[in-house]
Parts: C-alpha cells; sequence; structure tokens
C-alpha cells in the first residue's frame, strides 16, 4: 500500500522536473520532447486515420487504454471495429489476424510482451513469414506484430526473454528494434506501411523516457527507412554496435571512454533483419575495432551474427579480435542484485573498448 | 469427384515411381465432402485446409496441370515449386492454402471470415457476403486453436463454416482413443453456434447441410460446425504403411464409396445413364 502511494509520488515528482534540454534553448530553435509512448501512440493514430485498413488488436488494447498506454485514447477515436480487445487466445487472434492479412486489412497485433508470442510464434513463422515464398508472391501480408521486448525491472525469467534473434534468423520476416522516440515514430509508421510482415521490437522500461524530436518527425508523413543503421556518435578508435535500450548504455560507456582518451562510435542498428552489414562494416574498416552490445543471451545472438559480417567482410581491417558483449547464459534471475548481473551494464561496455584497444581494464 | 479420385490416384503411382518427394496425403474416399460444399461457393469466398488437400485445389477450380505440377516440383505448378503438396495457395481462386501444422489453418479461415466483415462495416465495400470455409480433421478437434476460433468466430459472428472430416484416424491413432467426447459436432453448441452432423459419404446430403450452413455465414447470421462422417481408403499419407486400421472397418466404408453411391443413385433416378458416366470417366 505504502509502495503504491511512494510510487505515485514518485512519478508525480518526475513530471515536474522539465528536460533540460528544452530550458536552455529559445523559442524559435528549441527541439521538442517526445516520450516514446508518444511516439508510438501518434504514429498509430497518425497510420489509422490516413488508411482504414489499419486496425489494431491485442489484449487490452482498447477499454484499457492498452497494457503499457500505447494505445491510449484509440479506441475513442476509431471505435471497436477497429480496436479491437482480444480474449487470451495469443495462438487464435494472432492467427486470425494474419488471416485477415491475406486478404488485404493492415492489422497491428499487440503481444503484452513479446514472451507470449512464444504461444503464437507458429503463426508468425508458418502463416506469416513464409507465405509468400510458398505461395509464390500470390499472397502478401502486411502485418505488424509489436510489444515490449526484452528484460524490464524484477519480473523474472519468462517475462524477460529478447526475441531478436529467434525472430531475426527466419527468411521472410523484418524484424525492427527503436531506440529514440524518432526511431519509435519513423520506423513504427514503415512497418505499418510496408506489404510484409514486420516484428517490431519496443522496450518497456524506455517507454517513459523522453527524446528530442524535430518538426520533421513530427510530420505525419514521416518515415524511415527499413535496413539501415544510425550512426548515434561519430567516433574513430572503436565502433560499438547495439540496439535498443543498449544504445543508451553505449552512448554512456562512449562518454566515458572519452575521459581516457578513446573515441567511441555508436551505431544504432534500428533494423536487426535486413541487418545494415555495410554501414557495420564501413566503420570497422575505419576505427579497426568491434564490440557489440544485447541484453539478449549470448548464443547463436545478434552479436553473434554482427562478429560473423565483420569477419567474412572486413577481416583484415580488424586491429583486435571482435568482442561480444550481452546478457548472461541463465533465465534471468528475480532478485534485484542478480538481475543487474545478468544483463550487460555501461562498465562492461567500457571494459570491452579497453581491450580492443589494449588497455589495461584495472 | 471422379476428377479427385483420378487425381489422387495417379499421384500414388508418381510417388511409388519415386516421381514424386516429401509429405503426400490423398484424400480417395473423402471425396463428397470436398464436393459437397466447394461447389456451392463462389469464386471470392475462400477456402483453407489442412495437406490433404490436392481435391480440394481441384474442386475450387484451380487446374489439375497446375497442381500436378506443383507436386512435381515444376515451375509450372501453381506456387512455382516452392510450397509442394502441403502448401497448394492460389489468390485467383481464394484458395488460401493449406497448412501443415494441424490446427494452423482455423485462425486463418477465421482471419479471411474477419475482413469479409470488417470490408462490409468499416470500409463499407458493396457486394461482400465472402464466406470461409475451414477444412480439418478429426485431430484437429482436440487442439486449442480451433476452440478459440469458434469461440471467436461466435462472438463476434464470423461468415465461416468449420467443417471438420471426420475419417476416426489421425495418422495411427484412433479418435475414439484420442477424444474424451468424440461427438465433435457436440461442440457447437458449447460456443453458441450449431453443430450438425452429416454422412460424409453420400454427397447429395453433404451438400444440403452445406447449402444451410454457408446461406447461415452470407445471411451474417455467424459460423456453424459441421462434422461430417467420412474415411481415407488410403493411409494417412503414401509412407503410413496403415496396419493399424481394421479390415473389416475398411470394408464397411468402402461399400459406401461416395463415387460409387452418387452413380447408383443417379442410375436409379434416371438423372444419367450408363453411358453419360463412362463420359466422365473417361475425361
Amino acid at each position: 500500500m505504502l509502495g503504491i502511494v511512494r510510487q505515485k509520488m514518485l512519478e508525480q515528482s518526475l513530471k515536474k522536473i522539465p528536460p533540460a534540454v528544452s530550458v536552455l534553448r529559445s523559442y524559435s530553435s528549441a527541439a521538442k520532447q517526445m516520450t516514446i509512448r508518444d511516439a508510438l501512440n501518434s504514429a498509430l493514430d497518425e497510420e489509422m486515420s490516413a488508411d482504414s485498413k489499419v486496425f489494431l488488436m491485442g489484449e487490452e488494447v482498447g477499454e484499457y487504454q492498452g497494457a503499457y498506454k500505447i494505445t491510449k485514447g484509440l479506441l475513442d477515436k476509431y471505435g471497436p471495429e477497429r480496436v479491437l480487445d482480444t480474449p487470451i487466445t495469443e495462438a487464435g487472434f494472432t492467427g486470425v489476424a494474419v488471416g485477415a492479412a491475406y486478404y488485404g486489412v493492415k492489422p497491428v497485433v499487440e503481444f503484452m510482451t513479446f514472451n507470449f508470442s512464444m504461444q503464437a510464434i507458429d503463426h508468425i513463422i508458418n502463416s506469416a513469414a513464409k507465405t509468400n515464398y510458398m505461395s509464390s508472391g500470390q499472397i502478401s501480408v502486411p502485418i505488424v506484430f509489436r510489444g515490449p521486448n526484452g528484460a524490464a525491472a524484477g519480473v523474472g525469467a519468462q517475462h524477460s526473454q529478447c526475441y531478436a534473434a529467434w525472430y531475426a534468423s527466419c527468411p521472410g520476416l523484418k524484424v525492427l528494434a527503436p531506440y529514440s522516440s524518432e526511431d519509435a515514430r519513423g520506423l513504427l509508421k514503415a512497418a505499418i506501411r510496408d506489404p510484409d510482415p514486420v516484428v517490431f521490437l519496443e522496450n518497456e522500461l524506455l517507454y517513459g523516457e523522453s527524446f528530442p524530436v524535430s518538426d520533421e518527425v513530427l510530420d505525419s508523413s514521416f518515415c524511415l527507412p527499413i535496413g539501415k543503421a544510425k550512426i548515434e556518435r561519430k567516433g574513430k578508435d572503436v565502433t560499438i554496435a547495439a540496439y535498443s535500450k543498449m544504445v543508451g548504455y553505449a552512448l554512456k560507456a562512449a562518454e566515458t571512454l572519452e575521459k581516457d582518451g578513446i573515441d567511441a562510435e555508436v551505431i544504432n542498428l534500428r533494423s536487426i533483419r535486413p541487418l545494415d552489414r555495410s554501414m557495420i562494416n564501413a566503420s570497422v574498416r575505419k576505427t579497426n575495432r568491434l564490440v557489440t552490445v544485447e541484453e539478449a543471451f549470448p548464443q547463436h545472438g545478434v552479436g553473434a551474427e554482427i562478429c560473423a559480417s565483420i569477419v567474412e567482410e572486413s577481416f583484415a581491417y580488424l586491429d583486435a579480435p571482435v568482442e561480444r558483449i550481452a546478457g548472461a547464459d541463465v533465465p534471468m534471475p528475480y532478485a534485484a542484485n542478480l538481475e543487474r548481473m545478468a544483463v550487460p551494464q555501461v562498465e562492461d561496455i567500457v571494459r570491452a573498448a579497453k581491450r580492443t584497444c589494449y588497455r589495461s581494464v584495472s | 469427384m471422379v476428377l479427385g479420385r483420378a487425381f489422387e490416384d495417379k499421384c500414388a503411382k508418381m510417388y511409388y515411381d519415386r516421381k514424386m518427394l516429401g509429405f503426400v496425403h490423398l484424400y480417395n474416399g473423402q471425396e463428397a465432402v470436398s464436393t459437397g460444399f466447394i461447389r456451392l461457393l463462389k469464386q471470392q469466398d475462400s477456402i483453407v485446409c489442412t495437406y490433404r488437400d490436392h481435391v480440394q485445389a481441384l474442386s475450387k477450380g484451380v487446374s489439375a496441370r497446375a497442381v500436378m505440377s506443383e507436386l512435381l516440383g515444376k515451375a509450372t505448378g501453381c506456387s512455382r515449386g516452392q510450397g509442394g503438396s502441403m502448401h497448394i495457395f492460389s489468390r485467383k481462386h481464394n484458395m488460401l492454402g493449406r497448412f501443415a501444422f494441424i490446427g494452423e489453418g482455423i485462425p486463418i479461415a477465421t482471419g479471411a471470415a474477419f475482413t469479409s466483415k470488417y470490408k462490409r462495416e468499416v470500409l463499407k465495400e458493396a457486394d461482400c457476403g465472402h464466406v470461409s470455409l475451414a477444412f480439418f480433421g478429426d485431430g484437429t478437434c482436440n487442439n486449442g486453436q480451433f476452440y478459440e476460433c469458434l469461440n471467436m468466430a461466435a462472438l463476434w459472428k464470423l461468415p465461416i463454416v468449420f467443417v471438420v472430416e471426420n475419417n476416426l484416424w489421425a495418422i495411427g491413432m484412433s479418435h475414439l482413443r484420442a477424444t474424451s467426447v468424440p461427438q465433435i459436432y457436440k461442440k457447437g453448441p458449447a460456443f453458441g453456434m450449431p453443430g450438425v452432423h452429416v454422412d460424409g459419404m453420400d454427397v447429395l446430403k453433404v451438400r444440403e447441410v452445406a447449402k444451410e450452413a454457408i446461406g447461415r455465414a452470407r445471411r451474417g447470421e455467424g459460423p456453424t460446425l459441421v462434422e461430417c462422417e467420412t474415411y481415407r481408403f488410403r493411409g494417412h499419407s503414401l509412407a503410413d504403411p496403415d496396419k493399424l486400421r481394421d479390415p473389416a472397418e475398411k470394408a464397411h466404408y468402402a461399400a459406401r464409396d461416395p463415387i460409387t453411391a452418387l452413380k447408383k443413385y443417379l442410375i436409379e433416378n434416371s438423372l444419367a445413364n450408363e453411358a453419360d458416366l463412362k463420359a466422365i470417366d473417361k475425361r
């Protein structure tokens, strides 16, 4: 009881703290701040407004306003025929959405968390991803599967897995992982407009975070290309490639490294499949060192794929072995201190970068 | 039905001659169900089935040549050889696929029905009383997705007919050994839709029931569950030695062969004579 009251007070006080950036700038050039939550909500709203074939489906997306409030207000605006609250039946409703997409409408299916998508994974892979190929192009499936992915805070082993590597290994799927609000808006719009199935991996802990957005990003026609990564920070000594929440950690690691004279280039992957191999390789050919960062389990992960790509295409440019930072190879523990040890921290990224530069890490 | 039987027999021959590879599941004996239902559909109505699908494709209008080419892995096949026996798709005929995993096709058919309703009510497209049929077997009726879809179809009043081809066997597992309540049609009312049982070896009886169910769906009255009691004369697939089925049971159903039965009916009721029927066989 006390915990809830304290949490509410904390939320209130957080709302009162103005973002530092906008206070310092003058009005005319002030970049607006937007949370990921609002970015996703506005993207859904605009795409539903532009195309009446787009509709939402999932548990609690309607009357509850979304389990994480991403679909807030959309039921009131578009009605129950376009914002469907489903029974708790992932396999069933995912299959229904895929079948509907075969016939040309554009469902956006929400999984309350991508852990629940495992109940529906047969439809995502066999009915959605492979169908364009199996029908030799007769049937395309313009569907988006979205929801929070990866570790949250203290939710335990069955609610914390990252599915990027599993989905990204399947031909026929596109897999996106936004980091900033610009990413969230641009990539979700691109996903909804795309004629093929897209898995859109959000992050629960990022929903409340604010990022600056330009007027261009706020325009309703804004869209980002699928398959292109972004260089968040230019550098020359080591390339750090990450996606989703780990991009933030990589940027913090870069600040720490700068004090030690190491200039890191941070790449925000944005797209896990297709992977922007050419940008990552170009970066490593410049810096000659690579660190990949992901929260997910290490074996057969996104980092492993990037390392393989570099070794295949840019081996001669490497001055040090590639470094892969990932979550611990255990189901996510519950206790806070254990959870902290099971996910990469900024210090881990700093140490790995130093190792590639042959600096002591003591 | 005759085309279907001849087609399936040809498949068997090619498989045993090693010209056809992979999994091949034949429909011999069950033709009445496919013909009884699908011949009542329009081109825009859709069907979704599982892997025992060649004859449904033929009934829906896909050319025998295209299906056979697909089975032989040729580029002239309906999916250019990329799909195979278990994955026959035809956009033109609204044959939305055959699905290898049982139960997988039912939500897809439910989704097609959903779109039909969405197009009519949200997109306000005229002339959209399109109906979906989902074909699946007795084994599928113990799968969770079947129940999830019975629920959603009734809840949202979707224009779909769930057609159970109960041939009593799921590979080597007898329906009676696998199911607590073997009368599948009884499961319809539990979800709020009519459940009908019909003799799946009699094409005219199937047609009667199909007319009613498809009519219900088209009028917007919602889904129906139809259980067709039928039998497959061959094994589960061409690789199945089929040792578990009692020869007496096989003989009982062979005597009720739908093609023979219809031939007899036509002749007895002077709707056709021997010569006409021989002409069909020849084609």
